[in-house]
This record gives C-alpha cells, structure tokens and sequence, in this order.
C-alpha cells in the first residue's frame, strides 16, 4: 500500500490571517513540501497541472517533478493529474519519458481530463470531444512507448510517418499510468482495456460515485483478462485535517472550510463530512475514516491525501505532515496489510514493471489470448466471416 | 377520496404496479401546489385502479429538500434525502410535477431540483403537469414556462394539465359545491385519466434499488477507440 500527498497549488487568502502567498512562495513551499514527505515516510507525492489562476500547479510537471528528483531519494513522483486532453501525446510520450531517466523510474503518471471549460479551446481543443480527445490521446502515447517507427493517424493531431519518440523509456517499460475520473465509465473501461491503474479523487463526491466507478473497473480488467477483479490496481483521494484533540480540529479547521474556494458557503463541514471523504478530527479518526474506504472499494494500493488547500498556512501544512508520519501512516500501513489476500499485488513501482515484463506478463491491450474479452472479439469475427462467405455465396 | 380507499379498489395481486413520483415545489405548509399535487396523485391512482392497475405513489416535497439542493448545485454531493428523491424520479413509470408560479415562471428551487436531473436518465417518462397561482392571469405558465423545461427533459408530458388559482379552491355553498370549484375536481380527474393512459399503454419500469447499487453502463473500448 503506498501513500502519498497530492496538490493542487491554490493561492487562497488564509481567512484567519488575511494574507495571501505570493506565486513564488506557493511553488517554493510545494517543494518544501514534498521534501518534507519524503521525511515523513509518504511514498509518492503528486502535483497537478494547472493553466489558470488561481492555481500555481505546473503547467507541465515534469518541469516540478525533474526539480523535485533530484532533491529526493526515494519517494515516487507522480502527477493529479497530467491533462491527457489538451496536451500533444508526443510531448507527454517525450518529457515524462526523459524525467523518467532522471529520477531512475520513480515516476508514474495520473492522467485526466481536466474540469476547468475555458481550458480547452486555449490550447485549441473542444470540450465536447473530452472523452475522444483523452481515448485518442492516450492510445497514441501508449504506442508511442511502447513501439518504434510509428506510423500513426487520428482525428486530433497531425499524422506521424516512421516515428520514434526520444528519449525511449527507461529500462524499455513505460512509466505506470493510472487513469482518473469520478463518473465516466468511458476511462474506467480505458483503465481496464490496458491493464492499467484506475484513480478515484472522490475528495468532493458521495460514496455512491467510488463504489460505482471502481467496481465496473474491476469487473471490466477481469474481462480483459489481465488478472481478477480484486487484483486490479485502484487509487483513491482523500482529505484531513487533524489535532490530537478533535473538537481543536475543527475549532481551527472551520475558517478555511468555510472561506474555501471550494467548499465555502456550500454544506457545512459536519455535513460534507459525512458525505465525502474529508475529515476533520484527530489522528484516530483519519485512520479510521481511511480503513472505511477499503470496505468500499476492497482492497487497493494507493491512498493520496490533499492537506495544502484552502488557504492553510506552510507552517500549519508541514505540521500536518508530520503527523500523518508519526501517528497515522504506520497504523494504516499495519491496519491494511492485515487480512490482504496474498494475491493481491503492490502499488507498481518501475522494479516490478521491469521485472513483470522479463517475465513476458505485461498486460496486453485489450484483452491477452485465452481471456473472456480475446473469446468475445474471436466470436464476432467468426460471425463476421460466416456473414461475409454466405453473402459470397449468393 | 384518499390513497388508502384508491388501494383498496385495485388487485393486490397484480404484480405490475406503477410507482407514481409526486414532486411538490410548495413552499408554504399546507401549501397550494401539494393539495393539487395530492389531488392529481388520487386521480391518477383512481384512474388507474379503475383499470387493475396497482398505483405506488412516493411524494417529494421539495420545500424540505432546499438547503440539500442548494449544496448540490455548488459541491457536487448530494444529502442522502436528495438522493433518495433523485432515485425516485428516474426510476418512476409517471411522474406529478407541481409548482407555484412565480414572477410569471416555476420558483427557482423547482427549477433547481430539475437542474439536478439527468436528462438521459429521464428521458421518455410521462408526466403530468400541475401549476397554482394567485390569479387566473398566470394560467399560461405550464404551457410558456413549464412545457419547454419538461421538453428539454425528453419527457412525454400528458396532454391534460391543471393550472389552480385560489377561486378555484372555493367555499361551498350549503351542502353542493359552488360553480366555482366544481371545474376544477373535473379537470384534476380528467388530468389524472390522461397521465394514467400514458402509464397504462407502457410496461411498468424495472425498480433500481439505490444508486449505490446501480451498475453503470460499459461501452466496449475497441468502439471507444474506433470513435
């Protein structure tokens, strides 16, 4: 089970103070931050991308990310989530490549389709072809990675004769991708097709969505015959904040709740409590807030927590981390591993990817010979044929 | 007339009931829009019983749903009791749908609720449209205001519809009714005969459980990909 922190880069006045960070001192104190991750025993730490105020992610992480490898040692760098979108597949096959020679594999990828509108025609797209753009996209970076020589043609960008992208991943594997949406079947089934990783953000939506989404992913990776259901690779987000004692949490929590971009002047913090993943409380209740989730979804191998947001001072954010490290990773860590069937794998890392592809048991698109999926697609050729010769014969 | 007396008409036994979703935007308590809607519902389950058809009926009192459905428009998460009621309207077989009318339209927390509906989902589901007002004036609001949203809902809205002013809702003289309020229980039956027609000439709609429950649809990805 990894753990990990991820960030959005909001500048938000903190409501209690009145003070606003300057650009400059929000992306030096992601960089703090992630540091001070690593310390704290996190396993991955993730930014996203970002090409509006007021949010100071990266437009391009791996301009962060390559920062950030070379100031860690250990911890996985990924993102929340690249833009799978509006991005040239070439130039995320490219740069996410090359930082994965940098930091030595310990990179992987989230990719999503981003929910701001005005995004879109920016970078000359239309929203309307969201989920075209990210099925196009992504089938093109996945060749990309994974084939010399592509000779390629779609809808969306110009058509590729004889190309290799450069630098070719490291180890020749791919970084692992895990595919994020909270209610599009569309990218869990994406997520599936290609043996890849599913992401929920459930940060901000009633269970009912995570339950939903997850599932289908699971039954549809079996399909595709990459493994069972509950070995599919799942990945949730979260969010808290705490105090040892946990009415001080929500005493201290409730102005930046309330004042938030994204929450305020909505449902109020007990309500949204109950209804989303935040919570509010002491060490004791995030834990146990957390282990609730694997009763939803079963048993999974990522859990990434927001705490940067709503305007909470660095000081307070760094405090937050320190004692997610002390007090509330090591019992989760314990608490998860205890009646986790053996069969179900780890969070990737590059070792294992490298390692399952000497084996030759890297998944195949859309379904490895012998699975439900390959005997479906078997079937309705066969139909086809018998159709086509009894045409031929009239 | 009430529910339990319109149960009491039809077979116990017939096993295709149709589950009537009544969505009252009364803000008052009591409020004009329920007792129309109350009486829209008791023609509709009488009409139907007439037929051996067992009526469901689930009211939604959207008055109680206000703070829930606000929070909804802005985080996206909607309150167990909202959902409850979401659940209810996609998975009715007809639906009642009454609201005041106001500054010549349906209130906004009527409208709001409807905002919150997937129009997929909802596409195709009769409904019977129900309208109070304090003068006669406003009587166009189901066919200006009304009609066009349920159009864009893809519903199949029943022919016959009820607009109510406070004349309509008149006192008796002695012991018959006034020729004021007499037209009124007329067109509310005659309403209630054209929603139970819509239901009747349809299967009954298979019941979801929660939304929890709900499997979600898959397109296949090799379609996915061959756009």
């Amino acid at each position: 089970m990894q753990f990990g922190i991820f960030t959005i880069g909001d500048i938000t006045t903190d409501p209690t103070t009145g003070e606003t960070p300057t650009e400059n001192a929000r992306i030096k104190a992601t960089v703090e931050m992630a540091k001070h991750a690593e310390d704290a025993g996190f396993d991955v730490f993730a930014t996203g991308q970002h090409h509006n105020p007021p949010f100071v992610a990266p437009g391009n992480p791996p301009t962060l990310l390559a920062y950030l490898a070379a100031q860690t040692e250990r911890i996985i760098l990924s993102t929340a989530t690249t833009l799978i979108t509006t991005m040239d597949p070439v130039r995320l096959a490219e740069d996410y490549g090359y930082l994965q020679h940098l930091a030595d594999g310990r990179v992987d990828l989230t990719l999503g389709r981003g929910n701001t509108g005005p995004v879109y025609p920016w970078f000359g797209k239309d929203i309307r072809s969201g989920i075209q753009l990210a099925v196009e996209n992504y089938n093109l970076l996945y060749r990309l990675w994974r084939e010399e020589n592509v000779d390629w043609q779609g809808q969306f960008r110009t058509p590729l004769n004889n190309f290799t992208v450069t630098p070719r991943p490291l180890d020749d594997v791919a970084p692992f991708v895990w595919h994020g949406s909270i209610r599009s079947p569309e990218i869990a089934e994406q997520a599936a097709y290609y043996g890849d990783g599913f992401f929920h953000n459930n940060i901000f939506w009633n269970k009912e969505h995570v339950v939903q989404m997850v599932r289908l992913y699971r039954q549809r990776y079996e399909y595709y015959g990459h493994g069972k259901a509950h070995q599919a690779y799942v990945a949730l987000g979260g969010q808290a904040f705490m105090h040892k004692n946990s009415q001080e949490a929500v005493r201290q929590f409730r102005p930046y709740f309330d004042n938030a971009p994204v929450y305020g002047h909505g449902p109020s913090l007990e309500d949204f409590s109950k209804m989303t993943p935040l919570t509010v409380g002491s060490p004791q209740q995030v834990i146990d807030r957390t282990l609730e989730f694997r009763e939803w979804v079963g048993d999974y191998q990522r859990q990434m927590f927001l705490i940067d947001h709503a305007g909470l001072p660095q000081k307070t954010v760094l405090e937050q981390i320190d004692m997610f490290g002390e007090h509330v990773l090591p019992v989760l860590r314990e608490e998860f591993a205890k009646n986790r069937p053996a069969d179900v794998p780890e969070a990737p890392t590059h070792e294992f990817l490298v390692e399952r592809a000497r084996r030759g048991e890297a998944p195949v698109a859309g379904g490895r010979e012998g699975s439900r999926a390959w005997q479906d697609a078997q079937e309705r050729l066969e139909k086809l044929e018998a159709a086509a010769a009894a045409q031929g014969g009239n | 007339m009430d529910y339990d007396a319109a149960f009491e008409n039809t077979d116990p036994f017939t096993p295709e009931a149709r589950h009537i979703a009544v969505v009252s935007g009364g803000l008052g308590d009591p409020s004009q829009s329920r007792m129309l809607a109350d009486r829209l519902a008791e023609a509709t389950t009488e009409a139907l019983s007439r037929s051996g058809v067992v009526p469901e009926v689930h009211v939604i009192e959207l008055r109680l749903l206000a703070t829930a459905i606000s929070d909804a428009l802005i985080a996206h998460n909607n309150s167990p009791a909202l959902q409850d009621a979401i659940d209810q309207v996609l998975q009715a077989d007809g639906v009642i749908a009454v609201t005041p009318t106001f500054k010549a339209s349906y209130s906004g927390l009527f409208k709001s609720f409807w905002d919150l509906i997937d129009e997929e989902e909802f596409a195709g589901t009769p409904v019977l449209l129900g309208a109070t007002g304090g003068t006669a004036r406003h009587s166009l609001i189901i066919d200006q205001a009304m009609r066009p949203l349920f159009a864009y809902l893809k519903a199949v809205t029943a022919p016959v519809s009820v607009f109510a002013t406070s004349d309509d809702w008149g006192e008796a003289q002695g012991a018959a009714e006034s020729t004021k309020t007499e037209p009124i229980h007329v067109r509310i039956a005659s309403a209630g005969e054209s929603l139970a027609a819509l239901l009747e000439g349809r299967p009954s709609r298979p019941r979801r459980k929660t939304s929890a429950a709900d499997e979600l649809e898959v397109i296949p990805f090799e379609q996915l990909l061959n756009g």
